[in-house]
């Protein structure tokens, strides 16, 4: 302790004993995220397969990337999955919030139930709808021995379903958390333009048109932000329910990814989906950015 | 007396809609619940309804039988590691950017830095952080999963510290320092007791992330004896002989304390997921 303390009294410079403050974090945050993202955004150029020489092989990932039919399915699966999440969950969760704020009992019990898958860990939610989706069990069993036959399908193992089972089960889990800001938004809206839209008989949808959805649009704006940079690297629900299966029928990006990391060890080829996952993210939030400086409320 | 009815009417239609919903909620969690406590063999004749024979054995089993009882253990010191480690250099990062420096150029560095660090996905650092692991002997460790659960929680951490310690009254510091307190003890004496709240909701937080976390624990442990439940419950569901029984019982076990914590803790849990933004 004492040559720490040593050189705490001697830092007598504020800006570098505030670095010194900083450093554990920096350190380990760069050991774990900076210095691997630079790692992988130069092994994108490679044919690296974790172990062998490293060959330099300028784009051909990219253009072999373009090339997979696997990873243009993946794609086209994140851009639905984004567009879903986009509109079914903001829906509900819009509604829901707005409702909410129209009652006073039982607020917090909804408030609670609607928030709670969100602090469920994603394997549990998995196993729930795995359990009912299943196609020997759960509500497969239910339909039939209620003599609904044509209801009996398992949504998880079917080919034309299986991308949205995934994002259902993801998006029961979700919604909650949008609730939840929504209502915090609501609850700051000026209760004076209820009562000037109330004498002027405005109805439900009108007061939710033109009271509440304007005031809570930075939020609004938000949460399709936090959507759209999230629905890239989605992975649990996927890798845990489908694995991307029945034939790729829900494979996105992130799982493709994992399974050309982890299984088959194609350094290279995985550092270039890791790569172009990064740049959307980035151009995403450079489009809100220069949103907000075109002024825009966000 | 219009007014009044018309008001009641329509709270009544909020509540059938509202109902609607949690019971899309409510209704899956309570089969996991069912399914906790009922034979295997009731599986097939009572897919959904509550068992007819309750077997409480079941929880037994999976903890005993099924080993969930060193799981449990195993999940719990990386909460706990997590948790001693993020917290502290967090804290430690939030008092500089707080209050040794608050409008210096390292915080609006440092800002951008975490800021950067939050947005980028995972998956563009996962493999080279694989194999560095590998080469540093850290993959199927405690310590090397601490250490990537406390990179990858610390920028909300510091974020959310920092904006409690930063509205302390800056009298307290002027006060300790004409006093004749070190930084440190400016570290350790005023801003630490002060901002416990703080302490409690980031705490929250971090701890559910690093119980429920997936991706990292299924692809840095692979030794059976050291796995988390997220990971040993994931191997379970994928083996052919599905026990339904069991697997729901271990679920629920997985479940049962961060919904205790939720129960006890909403407020923090909400304030604190709600603020920071991360992914749950």
């Amino acid at each position: 302790m004492a040559p720490f303390h040593f050189l705490m009294r001697h830092l007598s410079n504020r800006e570098l004993s505030s670095w010194f403050f900083l450093a554990p974090v920096i350190l380990i945050h760069m050991l774990v995220v900076a210095i691997p993202s630079i790692s992988s955004l130069a092994l994108c150029f490679t044919d690296w397969n974790g172990f062998g020489k490293i060959n330099f092989v300028g784009f051909d990932n990219f253009i072999e990337l373009f090339d997979d039919r696997v990873f243009k399915k993946a794609i086209i699966h994140n851009l639905i999955w984004t567009a879903l999440f986009l509109t079914i969950p903001i829906v509900f969760a819009l509604m829901a919030a707005f409702l909410l704020t129209g009652i006073r009992r039982f607020q917090m019990f909804y408030r609670f139930v609607f928030f709670f898958p969100y602090i469920l860990a994603s394997i549990v939610n998995c196993l729930i709808w795995k359990y009912l989706f299943h196609p020997i069990h759960g509500l497969t069993s239910f339909f039939n021995s209620i003599g609904w036959e044509s209801l009996a399908t398992s949504p998880l193992t079917t080919k034309e379903t299986s991308l949205y089972a995934v994002a259902f089960v993801d998006g029961w889990h979700f919604w909650g958390f949008l609730v939840v800001i929504y209502i915090t938004a609501m609850y700051q809206v000026d209760e004076d333009l209820y009562e000037a839209a109330d004498i002027e008989g405005a109805s439900k949808w009108q007061k939710f048109k033109y009271v509440t959805f304007p005031s809570i649009r930075p939020m609004f704006l938000f949460s399709f932000l936090i959507i759209i940079i999230w629905s890239v690297p989605a992975f649990d629900y996927v890798y845990i329910l489908t694995s991307g299966g029945p034939a790729y029928s829900s494979e996105v990006v992130a799982n493709f990814m994992y399974f050309e990391a982890f299984r088959n060890m194609n350094v290279g080829y995985a550092s270039a989906v890791g790569a172009l996952m990064f740049i959307y993210v980035f151009f995403v939030l450079g489009f809100f950015w220069s949103l907000r400086k075109l002024g825009w409320e966000i | 007396m219009a007014v009044y009815s018309k008001k009641t009417k329509a709270a009544i239609g909020n509540h059938v809609i509202l109902m609607l919903l949690a019971l899309i909620i409510i209704l899956p969690v309570l089969v996991l619940l069912f399914n906790s406590i009922k034979p295997d063999e009731e599986f097939g004749v009572n897919p959904l309804g509550f068992p007819q024979t309750v077997r409480l054995m079941n929880y037994y089993d999976a903890f005993v039988a099924g080993n969930y009882a060193k799981i449990m253990v195993n999940s719990i010191l990386l909460v706990a590691g997590t948790l001693a480690v993020c917290l502290t250099f967090s804290s430690l990062a939030a008092f500089s950017l707080a209050v040794l420096n608050p409008n210096g150029k390292s915080t609006i560095m440092i800002g951008i830095y975490l800021l950067v660090g939050l947005s980028i996905p995972a998956q563009l650092f996962i493999l080279p952080l694989f194999i560095i692991w590998k080469n540093l002997h850290l993959n199927n460790t405690y310590v090397g999963l601490i250490i990537i659960y406390s990179a990858l929680n610390a920028p909300f951490a510091v974020f959310l510290i920092r904006s409690y310690m930063i509205q302390l009254p800056k009298e307290l510091f002027e006060a300790a320092i004409v006093e004749g307190a070190s930084t440190i003890q400016l570290f350790t004496r005023v801003a630490l007791p002060l901002s416990w709240p703080v302490f409690l909701t980031t705490g929250l937080v971090v701890s559910l992330a690093v119980w429920n976390e997936f991706l990292f624990a299924v692809t840095f442990i692979h030794n059976e004896e050291f796995k988390p439940i997220s990971s040993i419950l994931y191997s379970f569901q994928n083996r052919r002989d599905e026990n339904y029984a069991l697997i729901s019982a271990a679920s629920v076990m997985m479940a049962a304390p961060l919904a205790v914590l939720f129960i006890l803790f909403q407020r923090n849990f909400i304030a604190g997921l709600t603020s920071g933004g991360t992914k749950g």
